[in-house]
């Protein structure tokens, strides 16, 4: 345990504590691209099952959450593409996992809404498709779809840079769901490359305030891997 | 003679005007971005979260946090923008992305597209393609013009699962460029040498 007063805790293993079965976890990322290593390490680590995963990928190519998903403790997941990800896509055709796909902007609209305090919204995304059965079909201007909020017990993220108040910045493309994702979550993890004290990150330049993050700690050993490196040709 | 992939990628191109936004698939597609004529003022859209792609880094600037949706390493051009997940779709089914090209695996004359799921068939997900098809300004289907088993992949109604419905603008395919209009195809273009025959589509559907 840390100092009750403050956010910062020691390492993954720490900051999930209280972490355990049945829980709902979101974890931020896009393939390979921002994940929590750390915390996706200690995951891995601990005797947790029966876990609800709301995901992009649920890892790629044999890394990031495909740690967890290969020892089967997702019971169900929440993803747009699982293409790249042969450990789920076996795990799927043989009915080991449930796996709601759910198309990628309405994925992240479905975590903000649950941030922002918006229980559902219309969306013509997918009506008239097989994600579309069951659901309340409403006329606009189009045909729309009701969406409802996904929310979590933990989000697992990473940033760049963060504070001791969980003010953060991310770098480059690695923000994608992982702001969302701190939104909709009871408990925020945040594992930082940089942790800084308050003040250091200039107001105009924080990504996320520090509101949504409960707990924050400096991670280490980054693979911070590369899942398809393409460049200009010589 | 059928267009090759490039010759296909630069059919495609004759459509963006200059200043426009263009959401590239995974896969056929991502062919475009190095065909696409520098002054033309083209910005790139990537849905994981970039606006104004500029093609490929230098073998020591690939950086891991800076990747497409195909999760391959980009470069950036000057006015780019990074966002979050939920910003970058709110661009595409707000309708401010003026173009996205998405790869098929069937569209029909009632502009419906089939491209992410064959029943029985391993599964990869839709990811961002049900959002483009229903957000984007004009949706361009860039697809080989026969299934594996040589049949037009241009039919009068969709056989595999939908992905959007009425939704298609234009298909290129590397025997021409079509338009579904509701009952038809019309050919707004074949390729050199290509004659209708060679398109193996039912005639009650072309025009």
């Amino acid at each position: 345990m840390n100092n009750k007063n403050s956010k910062v805790f020691k390492d993954a293993v720490s900051a999930l504590f209280d972490f355990q079965s049945g829980m709902t976890l979101m974890s931020g990322g896009f393939g390979l691209c921002g994940i929590a290593e750390n915390c996706i390490d200690a995951l891995a680590n601990m005797n947790v099952s029966d876990l609800t995963v709301i995901s992009n990928n649920i890892g790629n190519s044999g890394r990031g959450l495909v740690k967890i998903l290969v020892q089967d403790k997702i019971k169900k997941a929440y993803c747009s593409y699982v293409g790249g990800n042969p450990d789920l896509e076996v795990r799927m055709l043989n009915k080991q996992i449930e796996v709601e796909l759910v198309p990628q902007g309405t994925f992240s609209e479905r975590i903000r809404a649950a941030g922002m305090g918006i229980r559902a919204f219309y969306t013509p995304t997918g009506y008239g498709t097989l994600i579309a059965e069951g659901k309340e079909v409403k006329i606009f201007d189009r045909p729309c779809i009701m969406e409802t909020a996904l929310h979590a017990d933990f989000a697992i993220i990473k940033a760049q840079r963060g504070d001791t108040f969980g003010n953060l910045w991310f770098k480059e493309t690695a923000r994608n769901f992982s702001p969302l994702m701190a939104m909709a979550a009871k408990t925020t993890i945040v594992e930082v490359e940089e942790l800084v004290e308050v003040g250091e990150i200039d107001p105009h330049d924080i990504h996320l305030p520090g509101l949504f993050v409960q707990r924050i700690f400096l991670g280490k050993n980054y693979k911070n891997e590369i899942e398809f490196l393409i460049t200009e040709k010589e | 003679m059928a267009w090759t992939n490039i010759e296909m990628a630069d059919e495609i191109i004759l459509f963006f005007k200059p200043y426009s936004s263009v959401n590239l698939g995974i896969g056929m597609p991502t062919a475009i971005a190095e065909r696409i004529p520098h002054e033309l003022n083209i910005m790139i859209h990537s849905e994981n979260g970039v606006l104004g792609v500029s093609g490929r880094p230098k073998k020591d600037s690939a950086s891991p946090t800076l990747i497409n949706a195909g999760k391959e390493t980009i470069a950036i051009k000057k006015g780019a923008s990074y966002f979050d997940s939920s910003m970058s779709f709110g661009m595409i089914r707000g309708g401010h992305i003026d173009y996205c090209v998405l790869g098929g695996m069937e569209v029909d004359v009632s502009r419906n597209l089939a491209n992410w799921m064959v029943p029985g068939k391993k599964v990869t997900g839709m990811g961002g393609a049900m959002d483009l098809v229903n957000g984007s300004k004009q949706v361009i289907i860039m697809m080989n013009h026969f299934s594996k088993d040589g049949v037009s992949k241009l039919l009068p109604q969709c056989l595999l699962p939908f992905t959007g419905l009425d939704v298609v603008d234009i298909v290129v395919t590397e025997l021409g460029v079509f338009k579904p209009t509701g009952t038809k195809f019309e050919i707004i273009k074949l390729a050199h040498g290509v004659a209708v025959e060679d398109l193996k589509m039912d005639k009650t559907i072309l025009n």
